[in-house]
């Protein structure tokens, strides 16, 4: 058996490597094969890789940037809106404040040309009763002595006329007449 | 020692796999070992990765495609949970090259599991060996560019320790930094690989072996072996990620060890 494995081992010897015995050639070969692989991937697919995944960090960071520039800018247009409607109402309610001081304003103006106006026609009343009231008496006044000389005539049962016209006694009561009320008046 | 092997069904199914079924013949005469599966498999992975990152990435939006999409994952993931998680900020200028590592061994060793190639590269030293030697050079190129060669030697070589051990420390360190780091980063990635490949091996050439044997009993236990080479396949296709991630995630652990300040 022994003989049998040492011819065995002598007929393998040549063509069998040890296998922990690398074959140099093949070193030479995974070498430059390698060296190829490292040299297309390192220099042409890994560095556009790096650049891709910097391209996506900016997209995402430039994204979160514009959103809050946007968002800024939507605050400021907000504030400035709510300014504009503070301001608006202000306005308004100056504008409101104004028309009801007006509004006033106008109203005792035509209360007070209401109350002119009726005193001035009260007043023309007033004056237009006294002159129709002169008139009446001025009127009466020249009937009284003759109905008063009349009737007494006819009270006596003769004419006073002649007698009351000779002494001017009717002159006299008349004259007496307008002295007494305007006394009493006064 | 061969009383013990079982007859197998067919001629060309040899049981029990040996070392020579890594050791393909080359693919044209007299090319051995410039082209053979192995480095054929070397441009293969290469060629795809290239072009998949080239068509994923000719035309980039900023609202990714499907490809876009995986590619900018791979490269985000080695990006962040490797680079910037062992390094740091300073990571991420490293992320291209450890994502190219992620994809070529994760590639490679996924062959191993492919129907039809059912062999990663990196089953043979050669391959783990090359890109240990990167990580290596890479490690040690950083950190002597960062602190100088004295201090970085100083900073790799002596742990902060009483004077008088210093004697035994400095030279496990010096043993544990710049031999067995590469060593073990290579060995690890190659031994997986190939082990897993000699598993699968064992257990699809086993069924043939038992279903070829004499006695009827034997025979049904083919199909316990195949589903076992089933089951294993998905612990490979563990095996390939984890080694992928694990290669990578020393490298850059050794990187940020470079460039730290302390020891």
């Amino acid at each position: 058996m022994l003989a049998t494995a040492a011819r065995l081992l002598a007929e393998e010897a040549p063509h069998t490597p040890n296998p922990i015995v690398p074959i140099w050639q093949e070193i030479v070969v995974g070498a430059i094969a390698f060296g190829i692989l490292c040299y297309v991937l390192i220099k042409f697919v890994f560095p556009r890789m790096e650049q891709m995944f910097k391209a996506r960090v900016e997209a995402i960071e430039g994204g979160i940037k514009r959103a809050e520039e946007r968002q800024a800018e939507a605050n400021a247009l907000f504030e400035q809106y709510k300014l504009q409607l503070a301001e608006a109402r202000t306005e308004a309610a100056r504008i409101r404040t104004e028309a009801a001081a007006d509004a006033d304003g106008i109203r005792q103006d035509f209360l007070a040309r209401a109350r002119e106006e009726s005193d001035r026609i009260i007043a023309a009343g007033k004056d237009q009763l006294a002159a129709e009231r002169q008139t009446i008496v001025r009127e009466l006044r020249a009937d009284i002595g003759t109905l008063a000389v009349d009737l007494a005539g006819k009270i006596v049962g003769e004419s006073l006329a002649d007698e009351a016209r000779q002494r001017g006694t009717v002159e006299r009561f008349m004259a007496e007449l307008d002295a007494a009320p305007a006394g009493g008046r006064a | 020692m061969h009383s013990l092997v079982i007859v197998p069904a067919r001629d060309d199914l040899p049981f029990p796999p040996t070392v020579e079924e890594f050791f393909p013949p080359a693919l044209v005469d007299g090319t051995y070992p410039w082209l053979t599966k192995f480095t054929l498999l070397v441009w293969i992975a290469v060629g795809l990765l290239i072009v998949f990152f080239l068509v994923a990435y000719r035309n980039p939006k900023m609202v990714p495609s499907r490809g876009q999409w995986m590619a900018e994952s791979i490269y985000g993931f080695s990006r962040e949970n490797i680079a910037k998680e062992m390094i740091g900020h300073e990571g991420v200028k490293f992320a291209p090259y450890f994502t190219t590592l992620f994809c070529f061994i994760l590639l490679t060793n996924l062959f191993s599991i492919i129907p039809g190639i059912q062999i990663s590269p990196s089953a043979h030293i050669a391959i783990p060996v090359m890109l240990a030697v990167i990580s290596y050079v890479m490690f040690n190129y950083v950190g002597i560019r960062r602190h100088g060669f004295g201090k970085y030697m100083k900073l790799s070589l002596v742990p902060p320790a009483p004077w008088f051990i210093q004697p035994i420390l400095i030279p496990i360190e010096f043993f544990s930094t710049f031999i067995v780091r590469p060593v073990t980063l290579s060995v690890r990635l190659f031994a997986n690989m190939f082990a897993g490949h000699m598993i699968l091996l064992v257990f699809s050439l086993g069924g043939f072996a038992l279903l070829g044997a004499n006695s009827w009993f034997i025979k049904p236990i083919s199909l316990l072996s195949w589903a076992l080479a089933i089951a294993l396949t998905f612990l490979e296709a563990l095996v390939i990620v984890l080694q992928a991630y694990v290669f990578v995630v020393l490298t850059s652990s050794y990187v940020s060890g470079a460039l730290a300040e302390e020891h």
